[in-house]
């Protein structure tokens, strides 16, 4: 309706971040700075893991079975301190909740970065091209999102174990988890995708690169792709949160990572069976350690969503 | 002296954004007599839209209402509760929105919209109703109104929904109806009826119109007294004929100049003439681009199988036998209404579009037969769009858009070069060379329009295909970009194919004249010929119906 | 009429042949069906006269077409670990899983439906943020934590309600209910709530962004224009718009909930036919998997037709050809 831009400009790329839309949205919403600080401390938690856990919870020459069942903030009769208490086997809860987040997150940031960029590639040709591939590739998406992502995750899991060798399984195993999560969840890219490149390929501007000879695939990755890449960073970010709790719901199932490796959902897994004898954090911690995982992710994506599109506010 | 149906004193808008307060309407004062029809005419950005919103009190959040006073025939209405509103609005003031395509709801019957509002204004029961539908529906034109009424909004065409937007906006009788741009939305010659419905179905009420337009013609036609506005504020209030024969205020003076007539001769026309020189159209030189019988089909069937099988094929010829020549530096205007077949004609000039049969040829090459054809149109044809807002890719900067022919043609890759290049097209269109690092949002729709335009010179092209170039544009703004084009045609010695709806700009601007209708080129011909004395009837039904500042009364 | 509704038809005859094939694909060529029967003890010889005998040497589509045949007539073999025939496995928990899915699927739409309209229709209130905060939390619990969580709070610390299984059930000729007694109806509420707030959460976002959507056109504007009631507007206008789409993705979101149930089963050891699933996955029980897929891919496809009914039903832009 009315331009408000200023008539010299900002100079600067920096200068203009700083003063963007988003920016100004970020410092106006104190829960997305919460979630934003919350969200680093954990993954920086988790990648440092090694440095920082107390105790190496998968070496089992330091495992003590006298340190089993050790509650928060005390000492075991082994003479161990636990904050967060201990397990059955005498692990310590902080440290397998450390090096079970960094599992979370490798595969749930693999499989989310798998899906993106077979989602957004899909999603670009379908929507550029048109025609049958786009009715192939929809269709197929169609089908797939009609389906819960766990169901289909749980398939290709089932599959791939079958075909894979028993001997090589233990090594490929997380991988085979990152593939089944990636696989489940790449439609929503391409179907958001496709419906913005189909959006922006009816623009004039991709019109005049056609005119001028630009080739399809530099139309696709220098003109159309910055302009869809907004929504597919909001699906990505939620994405990402989807994945770390499908990957979770998986190995809570028996069907996701080794024993050996656990993740948060295996650590819920062990605990939920002390949960009615009274040992209730060797549920609780990682249990709240996901949720708050998962929650602060959620929350950035649900800000970035409204910060991106201010018509939903 | 009789009281006035609406008295509006020191009204102001103000919307309360991010980065500091915003005034639409910084405070106003007008009057509306009886069964009067005051026109309200401005730019973009005027505050005209926001004047009837602010009336009807539909204004929302950020935006905020403070006027001293608003007097719906002596009473006040400013201030009201949403309660209070509810009562005024339709049953005392209605309103007709520009879009007949959004204001009507898809999943209602124009017949079940229209009972409601009069169910909920009079105290009428199903049957009344449904009969004082119909009559309304009659009285706006609709033919066979007892069977139209149960039909659902998508089975109107534009013109006919505007027309029950009417009705629906007049069904409680109201005293006041604000028309909110009612025409814009329209084709040429439907626009010319609606005005006349419109006029007529109030003027036999004696209801009282608010007449928001962009369009002076509009206003000239239909208007007793207008306002204009500029920047939230009124500029000059007077009668039609006075603003226009002899507005007073510079602002109102630019305006009106800027106004192209379809009454005024083309100036090159003018000028050799008043030289005693006759114009001819220079046949003896080769044509630049000749079109030749050239068809595109569309097959719109519904199913993979009807277009395989043949059952149900529906195929529209979106273009059917066009033929036309533009000779090397003469410009060519093609007019017609939405739906003719003219930006279809140019997407198959620039190689948008293949043709179903027929050629383009550029210096005899056909663009889409001959081997070697596409590089030498791809350097030779360049293309200006309408949307200046969608024209420009909003993630790059102006330079680099400017850059973009020169680079995807391999003209040169020396960055220095490129920059001198893009410099010296920036100060073609007059824009200060200092712009190139800046994003398109920066820029205002004229502005863009500009660099649009440099985009377009800086393969050096020889033709440029210009649609609709300025339709998005204000007046003012027109003006300005078409008086660039114009020199730069002069410094160059550029071809322009104009595709236009405004029959007054191409016959300012043309020097011959395409009328399509319906994918056929109807009429073609030198400018003057064809606007002074046009021979098909559609030709003649366009030119009668456009509305235009010279039928002022 | 007719003719939109058998495309639609043929459109699902497609998905299903495709479902299939992934389904057939995934029943021969993974693991091998001979040495799960026989055991990897039997000789060479033997494997391969049984791999005869039961056809798996012939021709793809001749395979192919033999397993849609037994297939249409509901046979898709035996199960490697519970040695049964799979259809017989499926149907007698399938009324367990169908009883969870309705009473969670009601549930979900109606609670779904009433906040979302209503978080549409006060967007600045504070009882539209709290709802909406909820409702990120919602999402972002996983349903094994909810599920875990319900039990911890209702059936070990409170005792009110039972923490496993579906209770006393009652036969009505093979369809086995727990609707009729009292044990039963305690044991799905925790499991149909758990089960639905993922959903519930999904289809109240869902409807709340169409019907801020709807709200924002002219429309709506023009009849507010006309002095029409509040009531009119926002129930008449602006929900019956909203419906369109909503019901379309509603439909399929609820057809999802029998699938998404495998989780919750398993946390409710609810003998349905998700936990089976989730079991057959883990032992790679392929039978059992490709009839699963087949099973909910078939309703899935059943609940679209519905859908679509629906949608043309609504929509006076499909059911009346266009006039212009």
């Amino acid at each position: 309706m009315t331009d408000i831009a200023t008539p010299e400009g900002r100079q600067g790329r920096i200068a203009r971040f700083f003063d963007s839309d988003i920016v100004f949205s970020y410092r106006r919403s104190p829960i997305a700075i919460l979630a934003s600080i919350v969200a680093l401390g954990l993954i920086l938690a988790a990648v440092l893991a090694p440095w920082i856990a107390p105790y190496d919870p998968f070496n089992p020459r330091t495992l003590n079975l006298m340190d089993g069942f050790t509650k928060p903030m005390s000492s075991s009769f082994a003479g161990n301190y636990f904050l967060l208490g201990s397990d059955h086997q005498g692990r310590d809860v902080l440290s397998t909740i450390l090096y079970g987040s960094r599992v979370s997150l490798l595969v749930g940031l693999s499989a989310t970065l798998f899906a993106m960029t077979l989602g957004v590639g899909l999603g670009l040709v379908a929507g550029y091209r048109g025609g049958l591939l786009d009715t192939v590739i929809m269709r197929i998406a169609d089908i797939q999102l009609s389906f819960p992502a766990i169901l289909i995750a749980l398939l290709i899991f089932g599959v791939a174990r079958g075909l894979i060798p028993a001997s090589q399984q233990e090594n490929v195993v997380l991988w085979v988890l990152v593939l089944a999560i990636g696989l489940s969840n790449w439609a929503q890219f391409a179907r958001t995708v496709r419906g913005a490149t189909m959006v922006e390929r009816q623009k004039d501007y991709v019109s005049a690169a056609r005119i001028m000879g630009v080739p399809p695939f530099f139309i696709l990755i220098k003109h159309i792709l910055p302009n869809v890449i907004g929504p597919v960073l909001v699906i990505a970010t939620i994405g990402l949160a989807l994945a770390i709790i499908e990957e979770a719901t998986l190995s809570y199932l028996g069907v996701g990572v080794p024993p050996t490796q656990p993740s948060l959902g295996t650590l819920i897994r062990i605990g939920q069976q002390f949960l009615f004898s009274g040992e209730w954090w060797i549920l609780a911690f990682p249990a709240f350690t996901l949720i708050l995982l998962a929650l602060s992710v959620n929350l950035l994506g649900d800000w970035l969503r409204d910060a991106l599109n201010p018509r939903l506010r | 002296m009789t009281e006035p149906l609406l008295s509006v004193r020191d009204l102001k808008v103000v919307f309360h954004l991010r980065r500091g307060d915003f005034t639409a309407v910084n405070g106003i004062s007008f009057d509306i007599m009886p069964g009067e029809v005051l026109g309200v005419v401005g730019e973009s950005g005027a505050g005209k839209s926001m004047t009837g919103t602010a009336i009807m009190g539909l204004v929302d959040p950020p935006g905020e209402v403070s006027a001293s006073e608003i007097r719906l025939m002596g009473e006040r209405i400013d201030g009201l509760d949403e309660e209070g509103f509810r009562k005024i609005r339709g049953k005392r003031i209605g309103m007709v929105m520009q879009d007949p395509l959004t204001s009507l709801n898809p999943l209602y019957t124009v017949g079940e919209q229209l009972v409601e509002t009069i169910q909920r204004h009079l105290p009428l029961n199903n049957a009344q109703a449904r009969e004082r539908a119909i009559k309304l529906l009659a009285e706006a034109g609709i033919p066979s109104p007892e069977e139209r009424i149960d039909a659902y909004p998508h089975q109107f065409s534009g013109g006919m929904r505007q027309r029950v937007v009417i009705s629906l906006a007049l069904a409680a009788e109201p005293d006041l109806v604000i028309a909110d741009e009612p025409t814009s939305a329209l084709d040429v010659s439907v626009q010319a009826q609606i005005i006349k419905v419109l006029k007529d179905l109030c003027a036999s009420r004696g209801v009282g119109v608010m007449l928001i337009t962009h369009d002076m013609g509009v206003i000239a036609e239909a208007a007793d007294r207008m306002i204009v506005m500029n920047k939230g504020e009124i500029v000059e209030t007077g009668t039609v004929g006075d603003i226009i024969k002899r507005p007073r205020e510079p602002y109102t003076i630019k305006l009106i100049e800027a106004i192209p007539s379809i009454k005024s001769q083309n100036p090159r026309y003018a000028a050799a003439a008043a030289r005693g020189e006759v114009v001819a159209a220079n046949d003896d030189t080769a044509p630049l681009v000749s079109v030749e019988n050239l068809f595109c089909e569309f097959d719109l069937s519904p199913s993979v199988f009807s277009r395989l099988f043949g059952g149900n094929r529906k195929i529209v010829k979106a273009v059917n036998d066009v033929s036309f020549t533009i000779g090397r530096g003469s410009t060519y205007g093609l007019v017609g209404e939405s739906g003719s077949g003219k930006s279809t004609c140019a997407r198959m000039m620039v190689g948008l579009q293949p043709p179903t049969a027929g050629s383009v040829k550029l210096e005899g090459t056909d663009i889409w037969k001959d081997k070697g054809a596409s590089a030498k149109r791809r350097r030779s044809i360049q293309m200006i769009f309408q949307d200046p807002y969608a024209s420009l890719n909003p993630r790059w900067r102006v330079g680099e858009i400017i850059a973009e022919p020169i680079r995807a043609l391999g003209l040169t890759s020396s960055r220095a070069e490129i920059n001198d290049r893009v410099a010296d097209l920036l100060d073609k269109v007059r824009l200060d060379p200092g712009v190139m690092n800046k994003y398109p949002h920066e820029f205002s729709g004229g502005q863009r329009q500009r660099v649009a335009i440099a985009r377009a010179l800086s393969s050096q092209p020889e033709i440029i295909i210009c649609d609709e170039p300025t339709s998005a544009l204000d007046v003012s703004v027109q003006a300005q970009v078409l008086e660039l084009m114009t020199a730069l045609q002069e410094e160059f010695g550029l071809t322009y194919l104009l595709i236009s709806h405004n029959l007054a700009v191409v016959r300012q601007m043309a020097d011959a004249v395409g009328v399509l209708h319906n994918g056929v080129l109807v009429e073609s011909g030198p400018v003057e010929e064809i606007f002074g004395n046009p021979q098909a009837d559609y030709t003649k039904m366009l030119l009668e119906a456009v509305p235009d500042i010279s039928k002022v009364a | 009429m007719l003719a939109f509704i058998l495309r639609r038809l043929g459109q699902s005859i497609v998905v299903m042949l495709v479902v299939a094939v992934v389904s057939f694909l995934m029943f021969r060529y993974v693991g091998d069906p001979i040495i799960s029967m026989v055991g990897q003890e039997a000789s060479i010889a033997d494997q391969e006269a049984l791999r005869d005998r039961l056809g798996l040497n012939d021709p793809f589509y001749v395979q192919f077409f033999r397993f849609i045949t037994n297939a249409l007539q509901g046979q898709f073999g035996i199960s490697y670990r519970l040695q049964q025939p799979v259809t017989e496995l499926i149907l007698s928990r399938l009324p367990a899983t169908i009883e969870l899915a309705l009473v969670s699927a009601t549930m979900a739409l109606a609670v779904g439906l009433v906040l979302g309209v209503f978080t549409a229709l006060r967007p600045r209130s504070w009882s539209t943020g709290a709802i909406m905060s909820a409702s990120l939390v919602g999402v972002s619990l996983p349903t094994f934590l909810i599920g875990i969580g319900l039990i911890y709070i209702f059936a070990v610390e409170l005792k009110w309600l039972p923490s496993f299984g579906r209770g006393e059930v009652v036969n009505l000729g093979w369809w086995r209910t727990g609707f009729l007694t009292e044990s039963g109806l305690r044991s799905i509420i925790l499991p149909a709530i758990t089960l639905s707030l993922f959903q519930m959460t999904l289809i109240m976002r869902l409807v709340r962004a169409e019907m801020l959507e709807v709200l924002r056109q002219d429309y709506i504007k023009f009849a507010r224009a006309r002095g029409l009631s509040k009531r009119a507007i926002n129930f008449g206008h602006a929900l019956k718009n909203t419906l369109v789409p909503v019901i379309t993705i509603t439909g399929l979101q609820l057809g999802s909930v029998i699938a998404f149930a495998i989780v919750t089963e398993t946390v409710f050891q609810w003998p349905g036919v998700g936990s089976l699933f989730v079991n057959s996955v883990a032992v790679v029980d392929v039978p059992v998997m490709a009839a699963y897929l087949m099973f909910v891919a078939f309703i899935f496809v059943a609940i679209n037709l519905i859908v679509d009914v629906l949608y043309y039903i609504v929509d006076p832009r499909l059911r009346v050809a266009g006039g212009r």
